[in-house]
């Protein structure tokens, strides 16, 4: 097998990748919010039913998780489903998961808003849908933006488990060109796109924390 | 006119009551100051007038406009949507200030008269800079909380409640967090307030400011009004607990 076709390969396994990393980010950064809330709820039902769901999400392996997800209409209902499905499964699977975390990490941002703020608003006539987006979520997503960094980065790393439900991602594909060519190079050029990836995404990262940061620097007088 | 009332407020926190059977009034154009030592339930009674705490007992009102209205033989708040016009007749600079840290100066006195009382941008833009210039922070405009000495934060406080342009102006121990220094220039800015007229009630432990600035004093104790009135009349009280807690400034 060429360089070439390896490397086209592996950057088409490597889009993958990417569609998996972003769809994730896409659905579960909004869905970890309003699980935060339903964790917050003062409804005991609410608010507990959200707890055990973060409980489980966060207590068991994440291929786990896919192999319920991607065999489970099958063995549960009897569906059979397409090779589309492999996709599908995987993208549920992490964007369910990753909520879960970024619940937690909402949660504990948005609990550290001093109070006062809240007070502040209220006394000055703020509804609290405003009160929650304007004054409180802009202050949570500067504290939280470290935390949602490690996710991140985890998540890059973590989209090459999609590999146990056969998704042709970039890791999969990785082990399909070294069976192929009895030679571990694929695996390293993986190992690179991957850490790539990663650099980026955590300079992009770096560079929005440094852009939240405004309003807790300090002036020079 | 009465531009504030409260009728035989009660407050219960964990079966112990801080505000027991508290009435005052508060006319236009007055400023009342409350003293009194921790715990005698200053605060609480601005924070009941405030919205931030429920009553147990009594009943308020701002402007003739209940808070509390009898209902069913007993009696109960207003509904949401009273309590939101209600809330425009006061403000309220807290001894925290509790600015928002995310906003510039400017963003922070602005932000509620465009999103909250719907106003025109830029009339509350002319406004807000008048403001400024009154609180001494020409220059502060685009400066964060964190930037500011606290003396400037309360003064930045100060011209976000002014900005919503209130009837009457609730301090909650404006100066207890700033040094003595940097207290005397929140004062002079509460002072010019007094001078144009502005209906205030002030908590503080400033004792000289307090009768100095004030129309009325107030000296709570225990949850209770123990003595009132001109601060000559407060200062040469013959209210035994009044002397006994005054004396303790005099002595310094």
């Amino acid at each position: 097998m060429s360089m070439q076709l390896i490397l086209t390969k592996l950057l088409l396994g490597m889009g993958v990748s990417v569609q998996l990393f972003v769809l994730t980010l896409v659905f579960s950064l909004p869905l970890g919010l309003v699980f935060s809330f339903g964790r917050m709820s003062k409804n005991p039902i609410i608010s507990n039913i959200t707890k055990v769901y973060i409980s489980i999400m966060r207590g068991t392996p994440l291929m786990l998780q896919l192999f319920v997800i991607y065999f489970g209409p099958y063995y549960w209902f009897g569906f059979t489903t397409s090779t589309g499905y492999r996709f599908v499964a995987a993208a549920i699977g992490f964007v369910m998961n990753y909520a879960a975390y970024f619940a937690e990490i909402y949660r504990g941002g948005i609990e550290s808003i001093d109070k006062g703020n809240y007070e502040a608003a209220q006394v000055l006539g703020y509804t609290k849908v405003q009160t929650f987006f304007r004054i409180i979520f802009p202050q949570v997503i500067k504290r939280i933006l470290p935390s949602i960094t490690n996710e991140v980065i985890t998540l890059i790393k973590d989209t090459s488990l999609a590999f146990v439900i056969g998704v042709s991602e970039m890791f999969t594909v990785a082990k399909a060109i070294t069976s192929a060519t009895k030679s571990v190079g694929a695996y390293v050029i993986a190992a690179i796109f991957y850490f790539v990836f990663n650099f980026i995404v955590a300079f992009i990262m770096g560079k929005l924390e440094n852009k939240m940061g405004y309003f807790e620097r300090e002036s020079a007088e | 006119m009465n531009i504030f009332e409260i009728k035989h407020a009660t407050k219960v926190f964990n079966q112990v009551e801080v505000l027991k059977d508290i009435s005052l009034t508060v006319s236009e154009g007055e400023v009342v100051s409350i003293i009194g030592p921790s715990g005698s339930g200053k605060t609480t009674l601005l924070r009941l007038a405030t919205f931030l705490e429920r009553m147990d007992g009594g009943t308020f009102s701002y402007m003739g406009e209940p808070a509390i209205v009898e209902k069913d033989g007993g009696y109960s708040y207003v509904s949401k949507h009273k309590i939101k016009q209600l809330q425009r007749y006061f403000g309220l600079a807290f001894q925290n200030y509790n600015l928002f840290p995310h906003f510039t100066v400017m963003k922070n006195i602005t932000d509620a008269p465009i999103k909250v009382l719907k106003r025109n941008k830029e009339e509350v833009y002319e406004e807000a800079k008048a403001l400024i210039k009154k609180m001494g922070l020409e220059g502060k405009e685009d400066a964060y909380p964190s930037q500011l000495s606290g003396g400037q934060c309360q003064r930045v406080a100060i011209a976000r409640a002014l900005a919503m342009k209130p009837k009457i102006l609730f301090f909650d121990e404006p100066t207890s967090a700033l040094d003595p220094e940097i207290t005397q220039e929140v004062l002079k800015v509460i002072r010019e307030l007094a001078a144009e007229k502005m209906t205030m009630v002030i908590v503080t432990h400033e004792m000289f400011f307090a009768k100095d600035v004030s129309d009325r004093i107030v000296f709570m104790d225990k949850g209770v009004i123990v003595d009132q009135g001109t601060p000559e009349e407060l200062f040469n009280s013959e209210n035994e607990r009044t002397r006994a807690f005054l004396g303790q400034y005099y002595n310094m």
